[in-house]
């Protein structure tokens, strides 16, 4: 009795979770890819069902592609989507160019002082995304707070049109997905042995030289998982091009969004999302593979 | 890593936190500003926290999100802890790569989709939208990032204790209650604030799930900023900032006593 308990309770441990990630995590995929296959219509939900379980070859010839041809001919998605790589591969890159020497600094800095600095970067973490993004508001606004300071240093004599364009998007992306450029590759700096450099110095090489040759290529493994978590969640960011871009922004998460709560094309709207899906499977399973591959490392 | 810290490295430190930080605190100042234009200063003011205590919209959305927050990540913790211990113990059972990449897929996952799908799944099962449709979304997505804190301390978690408690007699189940639970504690803890900021802070996955009557604070915020910034909006911020920063305050300094508390006992007990 002892013993089949212990073991139903090794089983829950695993079927508790798995379950629940099915019904909330695989299920909601395969509707999404039947709803992208029925037409739109109007009534409430604002489709045609096409298959209740019997899928029986008259079923299957109601399956629709409409959507997806819909999409390949308005040129509109097919921009979108290329646009939205475009800003999450370019503000990946800079989030990089930022985030590297932080983390750089943070990984040589007093061992004492480690810790406040690793709190210091979480906590912007911490606070809402929305409330952190909101604030770049008042400070891109042409009347804005950036404005008014370098028409007083002189710097300047017009008011500046960044808020409503991609420049406020890769401001945006860059300052709310910064922390996950930093831990990664901060945690991998600080793990690295310090004899590592000192050998190379030792043997002739200069400091820039050793960071280059040794350091950096050490890094690498932290900066793509870091690459990842940028580039991933900004192709399909919603709330920064929303509300730092404007209307003269095109990006896919916008688009989805408004198809579904503007158009209310439901069947549209999960076309573009199994669309996109398609485009980051790719991105995603490298991410769990270099995840899975850190694991095994670490045990 | 333990050298000089030069002045380059100080320079790109000063300068990235200057980056993180400046937003959030001119935010802060202008929310004490008189003046109704957010960004010219009229001197030092607290009228608009005062009329935010009379602003029912803010204040019920303010009550559910916190509900939403509470339950969710309660129950995130649970679940993510059990897929954790899961994915760290069982390294061989039917479908773990499937349960491992449903664990790290959502965490990625732009939140568009997440919503989207969910809330098809709602209606699928024609299932009333409300406050319980965005705590089960919000369950759903926390508990993987609760299972990867979790799972990140687990597997560096010395396995003698177990065995010796198994050894001693005691149950699986008692032995995680009494040794395992106790030592990742810190990381479930973790793993519950990480739940809840997730839930409070989600406006995207919020919208897609919600019905009428659970309007959360971030569509609030949203859809106040879609008419303008006010600055009304600041001083909430300003009190969600400060909560925040408070809790991860007392956090750190609870787990840093704890550090002294534990180094202090080691010691009475090698002199002992």
């Amino acid at each position: 009795m002892q013993g089949f308990l212990s073991l139903l309770g090794r089983r829950l441990v695993i079927i508790v979770p798995y379950l629940w990630l099915i019904v909330f995590f695989l299920v909601p995929f395969v509707i999404v890819f039947k709803i992208s296959l029925s037409q739109t219509a109007i009534r409430m939900p604002p489709y045609v069902p096409v298959f209740d379980g019997t899928a029986t070859w008259a079923k299957l010839r109601q399956l629709s592609f409409d959507n997806y041809l819909w999409l390949t001919g308005d040129a509109l998605y097919a921009k979108a989507y290329l646009t939205s790589l475009g800003v999450a591969a370019v503000s990946t890159a800079l989030t990089f160019c930022i985030g590297y020497p932080l983390a750089y600094g943070m990984a040589r800095a007093p061992r004492s002082l480690r810790p406040t600095l690793l709190m210091l970067v979480i906590l912007p973490f911490w606070t809402s995304f929305l409330i952190r993004v909101y604030a770049w508001i008042g400070i891109l606004k042409p009347e804005g707070l950036l404005s008014q300071l370098l028409i007083w240093a002189g710097l300047i004599h017009e008011p500046l049109h960044i808020l409503n364009t991609y420049v406020a998007v890769y401001i945006g992306i860059v300052y709310s997905y910064l922390p996950f450029m930093v831990l990664p590759i901060y945690a991998g700096l600080e793990k690295m042995d310090p004899s590592l450099i000192e050998a190379a110095e030792d043997l002739g090489c200069p400091p820039a030289a050793a960071f280059w040759k040794v350091t950096f290529p050490l890094s690498l493994p932290s900066v793509i998982a870091g690459s990842f978590l940028v580039f991933i969640p900004a192709v399909g960011e919603f709330v920064i091009p929303d509300l730092l871009g404007g209307s003269s922004t095109l990006m896919i998460g916008k688009t989805l969004w408004n198809e579904f709560f503007a158009n209310r094309d439901w069947p549209i709207a999960s076309a573009v999302a199994v669309v996109l899906l398609v485009i980051l499977v790719i991105p995603i399973v490298i991410f769990q593979h270099t995840q899975a591959r850190a694991e095994e490392r670490s045990r | 890593m333990n050298r000089e810290w030069s002045r380059f490295n100080i320079v790109s430190v000063v300068l990235g936190f200057a980056f993180l930080y400046t937003p959030i605190v001119l935010l802060v100042i202008y929310s004490f500003n008189a003046s109704r234009l957010v960004t010219v200063w009229g001197g030092f003011s607290t009228k608009w926290y005062v009329s935010l205590m009379s602003n029912q919209g803010i204040l019920s959305a303010a009550w559910v999100t916190l509900r939403v927050g509470l339950i969710s990540a309660s129950v995130a913790t649970v679940l993510g802890t059990m897929a954790a211990v899961s994915l760290t113990r069982y390294t061989r059972f039917r479908g773990r790569l499937l349960f491992s990449g449903m664990v790290y897929a959502p965490i990625v996952m732009p939140d568009v989709i997440s919503g989207l799908s969910l809330l098809l799944l709602f209606v699928a099962v024609d299932f009333d939208r409300g406050f319980w449709t965005v705590t089960l979304a919000h369950i759903s997505f926390a508990m993987c990032f609760v299972a990867v804190v979790v799972q990140s301390r687990l597997v560096t978690f010395d396995r003698s204790l177990e065995e010796a408690a198994m050894d001693l007699g005691a149950t699986p189940t008692r032995t995680f209650f009494l040794v395992t639970l106790p030592v990742i504690a810190p990381a479930v803890l973790a793993g519950w604030m990480l739940a809840f900021t997730l839930s409070l802070d989600d406006l995207v996955i919020a919208s897609f799930t919600s019905g009428p009557g659970a309007t959360t604070l971030p569509m609030k915020i949203y859809s106040q900023v879609r008419l303008g910034v006010t600055p009304e909006i600041n001083a909430v911020c300003t009190i969600l900032i400060g909560l925040v920063t408070a809790g991860v305050l007392v956090a750190s300094v609870v787990t840093k006593r704890r550090a002294v508390q534990k180094a202090r006992d080691e010691q009475a007990a090698a002199r002992a």
